[in-house]
């Protein structure tokens, strides 16, 4: 049995210890707002809070993480409140929004360390992959939820 | 930037003040909580088979408390037309439209009622061009017999009525009726003929910067997209396709995962091994472990050096010729100065964010598909005839999906799941890895076209002279040896040359292609853009100049070429090492033109601006024209620098985002986009035509920037040092 705990939740878990968090997530708790982009820690969709850390979930076995505290996109906010969320929908950033929750959740980890990011800071920092390109608007939605952040 | 008229706002809305991309000021609404603005389900397919008493045509339901049900008849990928035709239908229909629901039309329903919705397919830009006018007219009509039921309770002529906000007004005597009150009664009603349309300077609700009804599901996780449907009972699957194209299983060893823990059942296909089991990642680590053997043929000794080869050979082969003005033949060997060069392009993928996937479950009188695809009617034929139920009772229901780009146009994996559901007898759940979505692609050509340019002595080009060699994605649109398809932004080029060619040879591999954003259009522009930049340096005139003159007929054109030269700064200095390039296209009824600002250092290409100037005709929504040029740059901007696919022995060698590198926060230029329509009613697609210029203004401004010119992509891995 392994121990997490997700958005405040406890869950004792059977499952291999090498099952990847992300597949946890999906399969056995049932969030699904966590996605799956290429199963190699390269694109970024899958990203969750461990710990309070931004962590690539899809490659992160589930027996690595016992006792943790993982917090997915749903759990970022009950209301879509956050500030990174608020200036995601100002901002109008998603178009598909399949890598949005791991960008959205990035961004807040990120945003926790480096509170006032300069565009180099963001381009060496956050790495997460959009295919629709919406580079531009999250940009902008980093440098805005930063400002609410601050505020 | 041109706003848009912004003429009535329900008190209801929310209003905002933004400052937009361009600088100028915006108004924007809807932004506020769901009361404020249309709202769309985080499941958005309709319920099959239920007829609303209130459904006063196939597009439009009012239900009894004035809930407007907007039926969408084309696929949410992220282009934002979930929002724009309901939008466009709204405007005609005069309804509120914080009570809008948009839904998913319903493939089954496109079936037995003989195309109500037209075609389901998206791709070809076509989702507010070609359904544009369609839900116009849904919208006009219902707002007709509204007013003819209203009339008629009152006993009044139709003409001292009228429709706004979801109310029908008596204008003599100031009473009214909600929608819902009339829907039933207005279901019931023929009109005479059909309502006329608005004119565009009529327009209160087109054109309006509305925010997108899927933002707010898609910043908590709620929006489902195909990969993240449980239905009850359901198992899991995970499937490898021979790895070389066309070939087939020849042996896999079952045992070898037999007593792995969840494992259910191996299912073995033609040319495909599926794993199921109780969870996704169990059957994929079972699957990863199971023995196979492939039957790969003749095909797996195949790889890129030849296929590049054979392609460039093709340029000598006999063809057919596609266009021909004038007589190239007499004029060529007139002019003062000719120019020739020979460019390609190698096969990219379309790596969606979202792998491909599919829930199917097969009963045996129906079949219900659960998938977020581009083309729902053509994922209902083969749902149909992968289960061999008939079509009439296969249901499509179309989620949210996570990029198309094209790929979610030919539904192989729907094909996939429902053979396996079939097999196993229970709904499943079939994923596929990022490393199948690569290597299973339906791709973008290889091409080669070699060009040659004849001047006059006064560098005024008289001849220009293609052959072209691609590969046709779909031999059904083959006639007399041409694929139009495979000639796009060639044949219908808007430069005028008093003598021009195009011959085509088609040339196809073992490697299945597809439609690739901008089919056609996206290797042929970079082709086109290049050379024509190539003629303006040798006839010794500025790349826009030379432009103007061939488009000197067309002054839409050079509208758009105003905007760009003077937002994107042509002609003023740039410093060493810096560059700028243009390119301008007419595509899916768009004209678009950008100009991209390099700068290469130590050989390291950084593409640092991109200034994109559009006539799109009648602009929707700003909003999303901003958004698909913006992400159609980039996604072309992705193929320019990175994209490639190489073969060996027969199959493809890159799997993931480390081997297929595609553009980053990095490496995405600052953008701007200008949008100049022209007026009259012209709905000019947008979803396209911003991946296609890209790669010839990049490639454009590194020969600015360093005298380099690239014939071929990607751009990554070519010599650059030392020419700046």
């Amino acid at each position: 049995m392994i121990n997490i705990k997700v958005n405040g939740t406890s869950h004792q878990l059977d499952v291999e210890g090498d099952t990847p968090l992300l597949w946890v997530l999906r399969e056995e708790i049932g969030l699904t707002g966590t996605k799956f982009g290429c199963g190699i820690a390269a694109c970024g969709a899958c990203t969750v809070h461990v710990n309070g850390a931004a962590m690539r979930s899809c490659s992160v076995p589930i027996g690595s993480v016992e006792g943790a505290e993982i917090i997915t996109i749903e759990g970022l906010s009950p209301d879509s409140q956050h500030a990174v969320q608020q200036a995601w929908l100002t901002e109008q950033v998603p178009q598909c929004g399949y890598c949005q929750s791991g960008q959205i959740m990035a961004t807040a980890a990120y945003l926790k360390i480096n509170p006032n990011p300069t565009d180099a800071d963001i381009d060496a920092n956050l790495t997460n992959i959009c295919r629709c390109g919406t580079y531009e608007r999250l940009r902008r939605a980093v440098h805005r939820a930063a400002a609410l952040m601050r505020a | 930037m041109t706003d848009t008229t912004f003429t009535r706002l329900s008190r209801r809305h929310f209003i905002t003040t933004a400052l937009t991309a361009a600088g100028g000021f915006a108004l924007g609404i809807g932004i506020g909580g769901p009361a404020e603005a249309a709202s769309l389900s985080a499941r958005p397919w309709g319920e099959e088979g239920k007829r609303y008493p209130g459904e006063v045509n196939a597009w439009v339901v009012i239900e009894p408390d004035d809930t407007v049900i907007i039926r969408y008849g084309r696929a949410e990928m992220g282009q934002g037309s979930f929002t724009a035709l309901p939008q466009i239908l709204a405007e005609e229909l005069e309804c509120d439209w914080a009570l809008v629901k948009p839904e998913y039309a319903s493939a089954n329903r496109n079936l037995k009622e003989n195309k109500v919705y037209g075609s389901l397919s998206t791709g070809g830009s076509r989702a507010v061009r070609e359904t544009g006018d369609m839900v116009q007219q849904a919208g006009a009509s219902a707002r007709e017999r509204l007013i003819a039921a209203a009339a008629k309770r009152w006993g009044v002529p139709a003409s001292e009525c009228a429709a706004a906000m979801s109310k029908v007004t008596h204008k003599p005597t100031g009473r009214t009726f909600r929608f819902g009150e009339l829907a039933v009664e207005a279901a019931a009603i023929k009109l005479d003929k059909e309502p006329p349309l608005k004119k565009p300077d009529q327009y209160k609700f087109i054109g309006r910067r509305l925010a997108r009804l899927d933002v707010p599901l898609k910043i908590n996780g709620a929006a489902k997209y195909g990969i993240d449907l449980d239905v009850p009972d359901m198992v899991r699957a995970a499937i490898i396709k021979c790895p070389v194209f066309g070939g087939t299983v020849k042996s896999v060893d079952e045992g070898a995962i037999a007593s792995r823990r969840g494992v259910l059942r191996v299912v073995k296909l033609n040319n495909a091994v599926a794993v199921v089991a109780d969870r996704y990642f169990r059957a994929q680590a079972a699957l990863n472990a199971l023995p196979i053997e492939w039957e790969v043929g003749a095909a797996g000794t195949t790889d890129s050096a030849q296929f590049r080869k054979a392609y460039l050979d093709a340029l000598d082969q006999k063809g057919a010729v596609a266009r021909h003005d004038g007589d190239v033949d007499a004029a060529m060997p007139t002019a003062a100065k000719v120019i020739e060069a020979t460019y390609d392009v190698p096969i990219i993928a379309h790596a969606p964010m979202e792998p491909l996937n599919a829930v199917a479950h097969v009963q045996a009188d129906r079949v219900d598909v659960w998938v977020g695809t581009q083309n729902a009617d053509l994922a209902l034929t083969f749902a149909a005839q992968a289960s061999g139920v008939r079509p009439e009772n296969v249901y499509i229901h179309n989620t949210f999906s996570g990029g198309g780009f094209g790929r979610r146009l030919g539904p192989d994996e729907v094909a996939q799941a429902v053979a396996i559901s079939k097999a196993v007898g229970k709904p499943v759940k079939l994923i596929w890895t990022r490393e199948e979505e690569l290597r299973q692609g339906r791709y973008r050509t290889q091409a080669a076209i070699r060009f040659k340019a004849g001047f006059a002595a006064d560098g005024t080009p008289i001849a220009l002279d293609m052959r072209n060699a691609a590969g046709s994605s779909n031999p059904a649109n083959v006639k007399d040896g041409l694929d139009p398809q495979t000639m796009q932004g060639l044949i219908n080029t808007a430069y005028k040359l008093p003598n021009y060619r195009i011959v085509s040879v088609l040339k196809n591999t073992h490697v299945p292609l597809g439609p690739w954003r901008a089919p056609g259009h996206s290797q042929n522009v970079f082709f086109m853009e290049s050379f024509i930049d190539e003629m303006a340096h040798a006839a010794g005139k500025d790349p826009v100049a030379l432009r103007r003159e061939l488009l000197a007929h067309r002054p839409d054109f050079q509208q758009v070429i105003d905007l760009l030269v003077e937002k994107g700064d042509w002609g003023k200095p740039m410093p060493r090492g810096k560059g700028r390039g243009v390119a301008v296209h007419e595509s899916y009824d768009s004209i678009v033109g950008m100009i991209a600002e390099v700068a290469v250092t130590n050989g390291e290409v950084k593409v640092e601006r991109v200034v994109i100037a559009c006539d799109c005709g009648v602009v929707v929504n700003p909003r999303g024209v901003e958004n698909q040029l913006e992400g159609g740059m980039i996604y072309g901007l992705s193929a320019a620098l990175f994209g490639e696919i190489t073969v060996k022995n027969g199959r493809v060698e890159q799997g993931n985002f480390d081997t297929y590198p595609v553009v980053r926060y990095k490496d995405a230029p600052k953008t701007e986009v200008y949008i100049s329509p022209t007026p009259g009613k012209r709905w000019g697609g947008i979803g396209e035509p911003g991946a296609t210029m890209i790669q010839p203004a990049v490639t454009n401004a590194i020969f600015a920037a360093t005298g380099k010119r690239l014939r071929s992509l990607p751009i990554r891995g070519q010599n650059l040092s030392g020419a700046a």
